[in-house]
């Protein structure tokens, strides 16, 4: 699950890339005609260098966001619960491994992108700094956080890097699960006794501004970004996608009489679109560069399953072999 | 110090309070191996993805589980990435004039336009 919040790097200043003409001409008129690339494509330096910061961001994020909703598997009330989020959270590390391998078909180890995520060099989403105080937490984020990524997950589906849509095919299949699950999960505590109530409307409080943040900044409009939408890297804008997940669970949440806590929010009936209070970006700039309340811990538990795993991995090594690309 | 988490099993680990930016030590690579998967008896193997394993056997073990946890799947193979030969990018036109190639279709024969002419003087004469 990854929102909008990709950190989409300007070109390096130092980097000019030498184009063939007759290159870019045939793979962006493929493009255009709705074909896919494929990984022995040629493409710009930049349409890779883009896609690998991309899918390696959605695979970290897939694997960090396992974090706060696993830490209640041990709590679920119940053995069904557990078993679902149990299933849930397997299928949200089973995402991450299906997109490290599509970034890796772009020339980026797998290792090392999970090194630059434990070293701090890389970005994942950031809500999942964010704790699951009670089980009602973990009930919002498999509803409303997943919703979000399944909005984001599905647009980019149609991009057009062929790895990557494979595997975003086979992902948005299990997220259909996570959010009934998640649905399910609200339902039954907001049609609760009254601490039930309090305790899922309690969560949704907590959630409610990083939900808001979890599309990203609006875009700025540049060449930059005109490019990456004509490449079919960006299929949609941040903003796009935030009206489009207030339009379809704003209602839902409503209907379960259970508040947002944005006295601003509503839809303006002559435009068509959602108003709310503009999110507090200073707060979200802080915590993906580190300072939320969970940034530490997260990166500290997945070093130390990387650390604690690492000698079955180095005993089941063998020197001779080498290791390859996959292919596709 | 150590980190206190609202997980107590995070807490009991005893992780440091500090973040900690130190690279990994060593970067160990398994080799990758590519997925076909059979969702039907009769039916072909399909690709469906590929995934790091230290041999054969494994790949088989997490195949399992990273492509058949759900859904029919009756059969898997694994295949190590490097044992696979495709053909290049840049050769794409040896296959430019196959959908040319009429004279080994069915629908590259038609005869009933002939017959019934043949009839036809036939009657005649
Ligand atoms: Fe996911
Ligand atoms: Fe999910």
């Amino acid at each position: 699950m990854y929102g909008g919040g990709y950190i989409f790097e300007e070109s390096k200043n130092g980097h000019k890339e030498e184009i063939d003409p007759v290159k870019l001409e045939r793979f962006e008129s493929k493009i255009a005609a709705g074909e896919k690339i494929e990984p022995a494509d040629w493409m710009p330096f930049e349409y890779r260098r883009q896609l690998i910061r991309m899918i390696e961001q959605h695979a970290h994020s897939e694997i960090i966001g396992a974090l706060p909703e696993g830490t209640w598997i041990t709590r679920a009330p119940g053995f069904r619960r557990k078993l679902a989020l149990m299933a849930k959270v397997q299928d949200e590390v089973g995402h991450a491994q299906l997109l490290y391998s599509a970034a890796e078909t772009l020339g980026k180890p797998r290792e090392v992108m999970i090194n630059d995520l434990i070293s701090g060099k890389s970005k994942y989403s950031n809500v999942f700094n964010y704790p699951a105080v009670t089980w009602a937490d973990t009930a919002i984020i498999a509803w409303l956080i997943d919703a979000g990524a399944i909005i984001n997950q599905v647009a980019n589906s149609k991009g057009s890097y062929g790895p990557y849509c494979r595997a975003l095919e086979r992902i948005c299949i299990e997220e259909s699960f996570h959010l009934k699950y998640g649905h399910d999960n609200v339902v039954f505590l907001a049609t609760g006794t009254p601490v039930q109530r309090k305790m899922v409307q309690e969560a949704l409080n907590r959630w409610w501004p990083p939900i808001m943040h979890f599309f990203g900044p609006s875009d700025k409009i540049s060449v930059h970004t005109e490019t990456l939408m004509k490449w079919k890297v960006k299929m949609a804008s941040n903003d796009d996608m935030r009206q489009k997940f207030l339009d379809m669970y704003v209602p839902k949440i409503w209907e379960l009489g259970l508040t947002i806590p944005d006295p601003k929010l509503k839809k303006n009936d002559e435009t068509g679109k959602w108003e709310y209070t503009e999110p507090d970006w200073e707060e979200f700039k802080r915590v993906i560069n580190g300072d939320g309340p969970c940034n530490k811990e997260r990166l500290a538990v997945r070093r130390r399953a990387e650390e604690k795993g690492e000698w079955v991995r180095r005993a089941l090594m063998k020197d001779k072999e080498k290791y390859t690309v996959p292919l596709s | 110090m150590s980190l206190k988490s609202l997980d107590p099993r995070i807490t009991r680990e005893e992780l440091p309070d500090v973040p900690d930016n130190t690279p990994l030590k060593d970067i160990h690579h398994w080799n990758t191996f590519e997925v076909f998967h059979q969702s039907k008896t009769g039916g072909h193997h399909i690709h469906v993805g590929s995934l790091h394993a230290p041999n054969a056997e494994m790949a088989l073990i997490l195949a399992k589980e990273q492509y058949a946890r759900r859904y029919n799947c009756v059969n898997l193979w694994v295949v190590k990435t490097s044992d696979i030969l495709a053909s290049k990018k840049e050769d794409e036109e040896i296959f430019e004039t196959t959908p040319e190639k009429l004279y080994r279709e069915a629908s590259g024969y038609k005869v009933m336009e002939k017959i019934n002419k043949f009839k036809n003087e036939r009657k005649k004469g």
